[in-house]
């Protein structure tokens, strides 16, 4: 085989404007450039705007008088604490309608979606209908109907609902009763602080032993056991140092307890309701996307039919199911932006709206908003992450 | 630098040419001159580098040191040398590559039209041509999706001709395609050769490489271990990891 | 009977089994006794909630008359209400005589996308660019006046054509936005690649409202005094920014989709870059993400009721703020319930038509 020293051809230098790597260093110069002028051109405008207005600018005004009421703080506040106040409870409350809206739409969801795939032809459709109806209608009209339709037109507190004399439900919002530690409380959360973690340990031994040795540990039951006896055991041991303190009509209002405000209970049911239809499409796609030859394999090797469900659908399943979860978790974080259309004294309400308008600064206060947001976001979606990625498929 | 007109050397000359994919020495030293007219079969095991080598040639795949001298062009980031290079090699792959969304005559006019800026009318009338050299004109109107594994893999074949290039590359043409379907793709094949045509073909048909090939280069974990003519690769072959390959494939 | 049938008998399903509607009741009600529970639950449920809702939707409902004093005696719902505003709530604040312009644009604007996304009619690429291209001028010059049509200024648009209004444009003016976001972010150079995905993921990352605020509150700010647009101009800016960033991720799916052999053979056809994406890539790629493009319509659809927190008046908007009209106190649910029947349509024929073309989709594509 012939093999030259030197090729027939030898390689001039390549023009520049030939070359894709100068050819991408430019585009991307470019680029920059663009994006950096317009950036420059819209603070400049801005910087010159607020100047002109004799708006401050800076990060000064966290630490000035609020001066505004917020009805709804689970942090002490009044009108003399500072904006950076106003903002921290904001941002509580807005995490309260986010937490709470993901843990109710997950479950919610979760039954809906296995109810889609019933072999009950009745359920299978009032499931159906459930999906096809919240999901086809704005979440912000959903909103309006639990406030403005439902609660709103609830009874003054003398006409209260009554659920066992202990819950009222009435225009004022919801009335729980409320939990009153004594003496000796602390004692009773340590021992369920210690019970969950011997239940945790104990459910990692058990697999292990399960693996290694094949012998059989009730770790399910045990933990059981463990979660409501420990507690329960101190509780008794200290004379239940715990009491529940009863919402009671004082005049034209109730007294006592913890009011859940009608704001809050409409967003709550609504954004669950409402995202609980999306994740309930998102099981039963994530079931059917089990291939039915997965289950034929699980029972042909003589697994029980409990056994296929745990250790070959539901990983399966979850594979597929956690990404669109993740995003409609974000969704739930996004939508409770919606309570400022019903002053629930969320983050866009109360921060983006009220301080806003009082400072004036603008900038600033959409920075920290979007920022707060974007942070959470990305904190659920890198737990998500995290999440998956214990489970996900390997290939090659 | 002139692409239009054929230089006298060699069509292709890879001289020295190394690739890594990140660490990984995918090719060492290659070095094959391929001359005018020439058929070569590359053939080797899976993970060998023979695609790689091939899909270097016309810039699928980017060299990191050596040379590639093809028609006379050197082959550099020079984006005009590369297209330059392209109009002239015309590459056959594996899982056929049609696209879906244009029928079989869109397909095979798409690159006279935009990339030789050829009229439509001639474009098409080009295109007929090849589809009855690949005998299947009948199939023009329909979509590659609705032709057999066999018909799309000359479709594919017909495409590449319409650029009238003066080399071919196959990369393991018939490797996906069901049995009763390669004859008819390789038939092309050897009457392409026939015709006196470059080719440089990645494949495991043996057969093929017996008859048609004027050289088999074998190659083992990204080298070229031998190349030698049909008879003297099939029945001598000078090194003992070709006996090996040649023993597992051929019974 | 026939030799064949004495001798053997005929062959029976085995026992058991039973057909017709008892069975049918038996496979799917009655299966076992936790299904019959559920069932009977199911029953109870149905029962408690549809009659009484029968009974308040039209069997005690009012529709005649012109004000409240009509509903005064009834337990039902009061149409009136919805009967008397039902204007409104499509035209918004649009003058009266000048309504047959915006039934034009309606006409046209759903001709031309029957046309383009039915699967029989042919001409897409005409009927889908004139909506793109032609149609939003037509709706513009008709809608906003001029040409010697009497101008009706924006803050009188409003209810249901203004929601189209916003979701259309926000749609048609993402599309191309959405292609280049994701061209850029499927790019190997790392600044026109950083910057999509910074934009498209911080637009991602926060909710709608925050970007409203943006545009109605940050903008004339942004702006050199002396510049600046009406109220609805803004937050058709800031929705179509919002949308272009999940209009990107829609495509950039598309994108990943398209086999990377179909690339390489263009390539190897001497095709460039732009001609490459153009001919090959970004007709597969779109023609995949119709039904995701369509999904993302739905939800803007849906989210464009949120213009009603900057204070325009879209179904939603014009919905609130007729039922807390001292005129109409206490009709809230029925203007509600009218809102989610128009929104509930529209949201629901749309998603059955995406889920329609993704199926078809699926076996166009399992064919190849």
């Amino acid at each position: 085989m012939a093999v030259e020293a030197k090729a027939t051809s030898s390689a001039p230098r390549t023009p520049v404007w030939r070359d894709p790597a100068i050819r991408s260093l430019a585009i991307q110069a470019l680029l920059l450039v663009v994006v950096l002028g317009a950036g420059w051109w819209l603070l400049d405008n801005t910087r010159q705007n607020l100047n002109r207005q004799g708006i401050a600018s800076g990060f000064g005004f966290l630490d000035h008088t609020a001066g505004f009421a917020i009805v709804m703080h689970l942090i002490p506040y009044s009108e003399a604490s500072s904006y950076g106040m106003a903002l921290g409870v904001a941002l509580i409350n807005t995490l309260l309608v986010t937490s709470l809206g993901i843990f109710l739409a997950t479950v919610i969801g979760f039954f809906v979606g296995v109810a889609r795939l019933s072999s009950n032809w009745l359920v299978a459709r009032l499931a159906a209908f459930y999906v096809e109806a919240l999901r086809n209608v704005p979440l912000l009209l959903q909103i309006f109907f639990w406030y403005f339709a439902v609660l709103r037109a609830l009874p003054p507190p003398r006409e209260s609902v009554t659920l066992f004399g202990a819950f009222f439900l009435n225009l004022r919002g919801l009335y729980v009763p409320a939990p009153v530690a004594a003496s000796g409380f602390g004692l009773v959360l340590l021992a369920g602080g210690v019970a969950l973690v011997a239940a945790l340990g104990l459910g990692l031994w058990a697999r292990r032993r399960r693996v290694a040795t094949g012998q059989d540990f009730p770790a399910a039951a045990v933990s059981l056991g463990l979660l409501i006896g420990l507690p329960l055991l101190v509780a008794a041991a200290t004379g239940f140092p715990m009491s529940w303190e009863l919402p009671a009509l004082k005049g034209f209002n109730f007294q006592g307890g913890l009011v859940l405000i009608p704001e809050f209970v409409a967003m709550v049911l609504a954004i669950s309701l409402y995202a609980a239809a999306y994740i309930a499409e998102i099981v039963r796609s994530g079931i059917l996307a089990v291939n039915r030859g997965q289950t034929e394999a699980s029972l042909a090797l003589g697994l029980s039919p409990a056994q296929t469900l745990r250790l070959v659908v539901v990983p399966q399943a979850l594979r597929v199911i956690v990404p669109p979860l993740t995003s409609q978790y974000l969704n739930i974080l996004k939508n409770s932006s919606l309570a400022a259309a019903i002053a629930y004294p969320e983050l866009v309400s109360v921060f983006a709206g009220t301080v806003l308008n009082q400072t004036g600064q603008a900038i600033e206060v959409m920075a920290i908003t979007m920022a707060i947001y974007l942070s959470v976001s990305l904190a659920i979606s890198a737990f998500m992450n995290w999440y998956n990625g214990r489970n996900a498929l390997r290939e090659r | 630098m002139t692409p239009a007109t054929p230089s006298t050397g060699p069509a292709i000359q890879i001289i020295g040419m190394h690739k890594w994919y990140g660490d990984f020495h995918v090719l060492k030293d290659i070095n094959l001159t391929v001359e005018k007219g020439e058929r070569i079969v590359v053939c080797g095991p899976s993970g060998s580098g023979k695609s790689t080598m091939i899909r270097c040639i016309n810039r699928l795949e980017e060299h990191q040191r050596g040379q590639i001298v093809v028609d006379g062009i050197e082959l550099t980031s020079d984006l005009k040398r590369i297209d330059g290079i392209r109009r002239e090699v015309g590459m056959v792959f594996q899982q056929f590559n049609l696209f879906p969304h244009l029928t079989v005559l869109e397909n095979l006019c798409l690159a006279p039209i935009w990339v030789r800026h050829m009229p439509r009318p001639e474009a098409e009338a080009l295109a007929m041509s090849y589809l009855e050299r690949v005998r299947i004109p009948e199939q023009a109107r329909k979509y590659p999706g609705q032709l057999s594994g066999g018909q799309q893999q000359r479709v594919a074949i017909a495409r590449a001709l319409c650029m009238n290039p003066r080399i071919m590359l196959f990369d393991e043409p018939t490797s996906a395609l069901d049995p009763e379907m390669i004859k008819e793709v390789l038939d092309v094949m050897v009457s392409l050769a026939e015709d006196g045509m470059t080719m440089l073909c990645v494949t495991h048909e043996m057969g093929f490489a017996r008859t048609v090939a004027n050289r088999v280069v074998f190659m083992d974990q990204g080298e070229i271990v031998e190349a030698a003519a049909p008879e003297q690769f099939f029945n001598a072959p000078s090194s003992e990891r070709t006996r090996q390959f040649l023993s597992q494939i051929l019974h | 009977m026939d030799a064949q049938g004495t001798s053997q008998g005929p062959i029976l399903p085995p026992a058991g089994v039973v057909h017709g509607p008892l069975g049918w009741l038996r496979a799917n009600l009655f299966s076992t006794p936790f299904n019959s529970l559920l069932t009977v639950l199911c029953l109870y449920l149905l029962w408690i909630t549809v009659p009484p809702l029968i009974n308040w939707a039209i069997i005690d409902a009012t529709v005649s008359g012109t004000d409240r004093t009509a509903c005064a005696g009834a337990s039902g719902a009061c149409w009136t209400f919805v009967k008397m505003r039902f204007g409104q709530f499509i035209y918004g604040l649009y003058p009266i005589e000048e309504r047959w312009r915006v039934n034009v644009v309606f006409a046209v604007g759903i001709l031309l996308v029957l046309a383009a996304l039915s699967p029989r009619v042919p001409g897409k690429l005409w009927s889908g660019g004139a909506f793109v291209f032609v149609f939003p001028v037509l709706a513009y010059v008709l809608l906003g006046g001029g040409l010697g049509l009497p101008v009706v200024e924006t803050r009188l648009w409003g209810g249901l054509m203004l929601t189209l209004v916003v979701a259309t444009t926000a749609t048609v003016v993402s599309l191309p936005l959405g292609i280049i976001l994701a061209l850029a972010r499927s790019s190997r150079m790392p600044i026109v690649k950083g910057t999509a995905v910074v934009f498209i993921e911080v637009v991602r990352g926060v909710p709608m409202i925050t970007v409203l605020f943006m545009a109605s509150v940050m903008l004339p700010l942004f702006l050199p005094p002396g510049m600046n647009f009406d109220k609805l101009m803004r937050a058709l800016i800031g929705i179509s920014l919002f949308a272009s960033a999940y209009m990107a991720e829609v495509i950039r799916g598309g994108l990943q989709a398209i086999p990377r052999g179909q690339i390489e053979a263009a390539q190897a056809l001497g095709l460039n870059y732009t001609r490459t994406m153009g001919l090959i890539v970004l007709p597969q790629a779109l023609k995949l993400v119709i039904p995701g493009i369509v999904n993302s319509f739905i939800s803007l659809f849906k989210d464009t009721t949120l213009v009603a927190i900057i204070g325009l008046f879209d179904l939603l908007g014009m919905v609130q703020t007729a039922s807390t009209n001292p005129e109409w106190l206490g009709s809230s649910v029925e203007g509600y319930v009218f809102a989610a029947f128009v929104f509930g349509c529209f949201c629901l024929a749309m998603s059955r038509y995406s889920q329609a073309l993704e199926r078809r989709l699926e076996t166009g594509h399992r064919r190849r």
